[in-house]
């Protein structure tokens, strides 16, 4: 299987790059748009800020390359929140794949609890085959201090100071909040769900 | 709900996992990579590994060592020892760390933190702090508690938070390695005064410690190392009885 992880300005794409490998699949590392448009699978990973890695993506053009894409893609943190309308996070107006869902930054003044969320989460009403032989309210590992709304694209949920979607699906496109390549047993069922698709 | 975390702490010397008690008297406790997945395996949230003996020299087989373990584990991993500048942080982190530890660097060269924070941002940046009581005051030491500072902790708390450091990894080096039981007031001032987690560390010797620590003083995450290496303590247990004292743990 061609596996594809977008290459741009922002970290842990070695670590998802171990993940794959440990689940016995060598993926390419590329920005290059003719390897991205025919992969069997893309990951769109991420961990930096929004409007950076936005303009990154839009000085080559990657974020109209990732708006048409047809294959399964699979973005992942910050990856998955580009994948959304728009992000607080520095006002930023991302690629809008989930066009109803917007990014709100926590609030911690709301309560006593620490921002970022940094830890083990639990994900509950899982209504994707991206969470196939996943039980409800396994735990996942999340680092974020930003969050998509819950919406009709939502395909998990997770509280923390509020109820907020850790799973995004429409279409061909699939987003989670937490960090797969981190979350032990958990994490390593759903990459290889999504390389099941 | 997000839960408490249980870190092990791996102090790696020559590439070998050793623990002393106060940072001295050194003692062999095995294999980092082995002892790494044993922790996976028994449900550790996450782990630390602190270059004890941090050199130039040293660097090139500590990045094979994070590399090796970033191929093997599948929990998230601290780095820390010896890290001065930005290209150490980039070295680490390309060769598969989630995160960096910094402490005495940081003391020294403040900014280090912006720089770190900005580069590679906040989710990366531990910023560790050893706590010393002197004249009933708790400072902030380095250099492993050898060297004193005129920083009170919790002022640097909030420094080092307002800078960009997205965890603090908080020791007290009046309790580390005596196993009389974590800093309660300690940490509960630094937890409750800055709006990062907590790592409390530095004195863990049973599983009441633990409970004390998530409970009384509000940390976010305790660290351990002898007691988990000798197999004083086995993570399932410890995790078990957290669970039966209604502390949220991941199971």
């Amino acid at each position: 299987m061609n596996v594809v992880i977008i290459k741009y300005n922002a970290g842990n794409i070695q670590s998802v790059l171990f993940a794959l490998e440990r689940i016995g699949i060598q993926a390419t590392v590329t920005d290059d748009a003719d390897l991205i448009k025919n992969a069997d699978k893309v990951i769109f990973p991420g961990v930096g800020e929004a409007s950076t890695a936005m303009k990154y993506l839009k000085d080559r053009k990657l974020d109209e390359l990732i708006l048409s894409l047809t294959q399964p893609v699979l973005g992942i943190c910050l990856g998955m929140q580009l994948l959304c309308k728009h992000s607080e996070e520095n006002n930023t107006d991302c690629i809008g794949i989930f066009e109803n869902v917007k990014v709100r930054k926590f609030n911690p003044a709301e309560t006593h609890v620490k921002v970022p969320q940094i830890g083990w989460n639990t994900v509950y009403d899982l209504k994707s085959v991206l969470f196939s032989n996943i039980t409800e309210n396994s735990y996942c590992y999340f680092v974020h201090g930003y969050y998509a709304e819950a919406s009709t694209d939502t395909i998990a949920t997770t509280e923390y100071i509020k109820r907020y979607s850790s799973a995004l699906q429409k279409n061909n496109f699939y987003g989670v909040q937490f960090h797969p390549e981190k979350s032990a047993v958990v994490g390593e069922q759903l990459l290889k769900n999504f390389l099941a698709l | 709900m997000l839960t408490k975390r249980i870190i092990p702490c791996l102090d790696i010397k020559d590439g070998r996992t050793v623990k002393g008690t106060n940072f001295v008297q050194l003692r062999d406790a095995g294999d980092p990579v082995e002892l790494a997945l044993r922790y996976c395996e028994e449900g550790a949230d996450e782990l630390v590994f602190l270059d004890i003996t941090a050199t130039t020299e040293n660097r090139k087989t500590l990045a094979k060592l994070v590399r090796e373990i970033a191929t093997h584990i599948n929990i998230p991993f601290t780095v820390g020892g010896g890290i001065n500048t930005i290209d150490d942080v980039s070295i680490l982190l390309e060769n598969g760390a989630d995160k960096i530890s910094i402490n005495t660097s940081a003391v020294k060269r403040p900014a280090l933190i912006d720089e770190l924070a900005k580069n590679f941002g906040s989710q990366c940046v531990v910023v560790a702090i050893d706590a010393r009581l002197i004249h009933h005051q708790w400072m902030v030491v380095t250099h492993g508690g050898r060297n004193s500072t005129m920083l009170f902790t919790r002022d640097w708390a909030k420094e080092v938070t307002a800078r960009g450091a997205g965890e603090i990894l908080l020791t007290s080096m009046e309790h580390d390695g005596t196993k009389g039981g974590f800093a309660i007031e300690l940490t509960k001032e630094i937890a409750n005064s800055v709006s990062v987690p907590v790592i409390a560390s530095g004195g863990a010797g049973n599983m009441e410690h633990f409970a004390d620590v998530f409970k009384k003083a509000n940390a976010d995450a305790a660290l351990a190392a002898s007691i988990f290496h000798f197999k004083e303590i086995a993570i399932p247990d410890l995790k078990k009885y957290l669970a039966d004292n209604k502390i949220p743990v991941r199971l």
